[in-house]
């Protein structure tokens, strides 16, 4: 190089190295390389993924003839339990009364049931803490208590006392007619 | 692995094998002729029975794959068919499922021996943090390995282990949606778990390896916590170490087979024998009990998000432990003080222990009743788990960093041969004790 006459090489393909072209193929090449890693990974990381059968067993239906006042079914959905409860008159006065105590997940019992549907509390049955199932009717407020880490939720399945951080969940459900519904 | 070799070829094969793949010369300077402190004790044979246990496992495990089905319908049954039809598949299962408690035995045994002897110090932080990641991977196999049984404890133990994971803010959900392979756990998850209950074991072997390694850098530490001076601090590990270890293994596998044989099911669950049931958790829900300090530091507090950091964190402390400790005294020997503080910490392990096995809410002295204080009974597991909880942090924390700076530590011997040599032993006895009387 140091003794490279100007000029008497005019071709710049020829010889001499320019850094920046270099450069650019070196770096054009690591960025092919990560992405071409990136782009691999991603199917091994979304084949973890709930599957396409898996996701098609989405919804059920329930026959609420079965459930008395004053009882809860547990049917499973999505491979979680799934609570259907009637509650009695009592419960649901007791839910409203507690709208405005101190709650850690504000909502108002009317937000957690399909107007005019009072009766009716449908709530994923996993505890919002680690997801234990809890136990119908216990706790300090009559709803649901946890035993794996002390919950205690109220007849509207909101949280009151304990490690979770939230209300039990509702699902997407809709009534059929008065006496089915569709969750899911 | 590293230094000068004394090995010679003996015969032919030998000679031609060395100098195309050295393995004999290999296997040699690592477990023949390596130069070992003379002065290990008991608590140093802890090493090798984990190897055994390790291999145990392993041997044990690829059989019992044979015969188990990693399906939902089906697993629970091909247990029960392992147990009572397949030919020793009792004694196979048996070895297997006592044998992971028995591995969680020797490794706090001999994570306590590094803890006290200070281990972790310089130049042995690497082999110290590889030490950390085969524990955390130890402890994921054992998790699912636990929940192929598909019991009521392996399915409502997976739901919450995995639902840990749901406590991360914003990703969340989809981290434990993306476990799970589904909505909950479920048939997907049971077949991933025992593809990676099966990898698992083999990355571990593959880290034991790299601990070996980093070990016979520096060579083993030794009770004194003095470095190696001499040639006459050491003794090859052939036969010495060898039969020592060997005798100690012994009477481990002897313990081993008191439970496989006579008390199979003392470490498990019995709720473990009834079907996974999605829809009822057992009213007492519990982890294995080598898990039950860290189950006690998350049920210690009374946020989520704040009960899996800090378990999380439990394990974190340890990884960063040879930076925390700022005491240049490596065993506890010499330093009587920590000494106080090792032994309250020991005990606030196994105070967390105990709590973890209990439920929260049960009381700590009988019938004793004392006032609510902030969300529970003063006198309850809860409280409990806290204080310990705190002295847990605090060992690490506040105790190793301050007291470093702080104490007078005994003075330390010239030598590891010093200190077996009278205090008014002639001027360079030490060098040769051997050669005298």
């Amino acid at each position: 190089m140091a003794d490279t006459v100007v000029g008497a090489n005019p071709d710049p393909h020829a010889s001499g190295e320019d850094p920046n072209r270099r450069d650019f193929i070196h770096i054009a090449a690591a960025v092919m390389a990560v992405g071409a890693v990136g782009a691999l990974a991603w199917p091994f990381i979304d084949q973890m993924n709930p599957a396409g059968d898996t996701l098609a067993l989405a919804s059920v239906e329930f026959d609420l003839t079965k459930v008395e006042a004053g009882q809860q079914v547990t049917i499973k959905w999505r491979g979680k339990p799934l609570f259907i409860r009637n509650r009695t008159g009592k419960e649901i006065a007791e839910a409203i009364k507690d709208d405005t105590a101190d709650l850690r997940d504000p909502q108002t019992d009317e937000q957690r049931h399909k107007p005019g549907k009072a009766q009716w509390l449908i709530l994923v049955g996993t505890c919002t803490h680690l997801g234990c199932v809890p136990t119908f009717g216990g706790g300090d407020y009559g709803g649901w208590f946890c035993p794996c880490h002390g919950s205690h939720y109220d007849t509207s399945g909101r949280i009151r006392k304990g490690p979770a951080p939230t209300n039990l969940a509702v699902p997407d459900y809709t009534f059929l007619s008065d006496t089915k519904v569709k969750v899911g | 692995m590293s230094g000068h070799s004394n090995y010679e070829p003996k015969t032919g094969f030998e000679r031609w094998l060395d100098t195309r793949l050295p393995i004999v010369r290999l296997a040699y300077d690592s477990v023949i002729d390596f130069p070992t402190p003379k002065n290990l004790n008991y608590w140093w044979t802890f090493g090798g029975i984990l190897a055994v246990c390790l291999g145990i496992q392993i041997v044990t495990g690829v059989v019992l794959a044979m015969h188990y089905v990693p399906h939902v319908d089906y697993a629970f049954n091909s247990v029960e068919r392992i147990m009572r039809d397949v030919n020793y598949g009792w004694l196979v299962r048996y070895m297997h499922s006592n044998g992971a408690s028995m591995f969680f035995i020797a490794v706090y045994i001999h994570m306590f021996r590094g803890l006290y002897y200070g281990s972790y110090k310089a130049p042995r932080e690497v082999l110290w943090i590889l030490g950390c990641v085969i524990y955390l991977l130890m402890m994921a196999t054992a998790f699912m390995g636990y929940v192929l049984p598909w019991g009521q404890m392996s399915f409502h133990g997976a739901v919450v282990i995995t639902n840990l994971f749901g406590a991360l803010p914003v990703v969340g959900e989809s981290i434990t949606t993306w476990l799970w392979g589904g909505f909950a756990v479920d048939n997907p998850t049971l077949n991933r778990f025992f593809s990676l209950h099966f990898l698992l074991p083999f990355m571990i072997a593959g880290v034991v390896i790299l601990h070996i390694w980093a070990l016979h850098v520096p060579g083993n530490g030794n009770p004194t916590g003095v470095n190696v001076k001499s040639k006459e601090d050491t003794v090859p590990f052939h036969p010495y170490y060898t039969v020592k270890d060997g005798f100690a293994i012994s009477i481990f596998l002897l313990m081993f087979a008191v439970f496989v044989f006579f008390q199979p099911n003392a470490l498990g669950d019995a709720v473990n024998y009834v079907p996974a049931n999605p829809l009822v958790t057992p009213a007492h829900i519990v982890p294995e009990w080598y898990f039950l300090p860290f189950y006690a530091i998350l049920r210690a507090v009374p946020d989520k998000l704040a009960g899996v950091l800090l378990m999380f964190g439990a394990i974190a402390m340890l990884f960063v432990l040879p930076w925390l400790d700022t005491s240049k005294v490596r065993s506890m020997r010499y330093r009587p003080t920590a000494k106080l503080y090792f032994g309250i910490f020991v005990l606030a392990c196994l105070v967390l222990g105990y709590c973890g096995g209990r439920l929260p809410d049960d009381h700590v002295i009988g019938n004793l009743s004392t006032f609510q204080l902030l969300d529970a009974d003063l006198n309850s597991m809860v409280w409990l788990s806290r204080v310990a909880t705190a002295y847990y942090f605090a060992y690490f924390v506040v105790v190793l960093p301050i007291l470093g700076l702080t104490e007078t530590p005994l003075p330390q011997p010239e030598s590891i041969s010093a200190p077996v040599l009278p205090a008014n032993a002639p001027a360079g006895a030490a060098a040769s004790p051997e050669k005298r009387g």
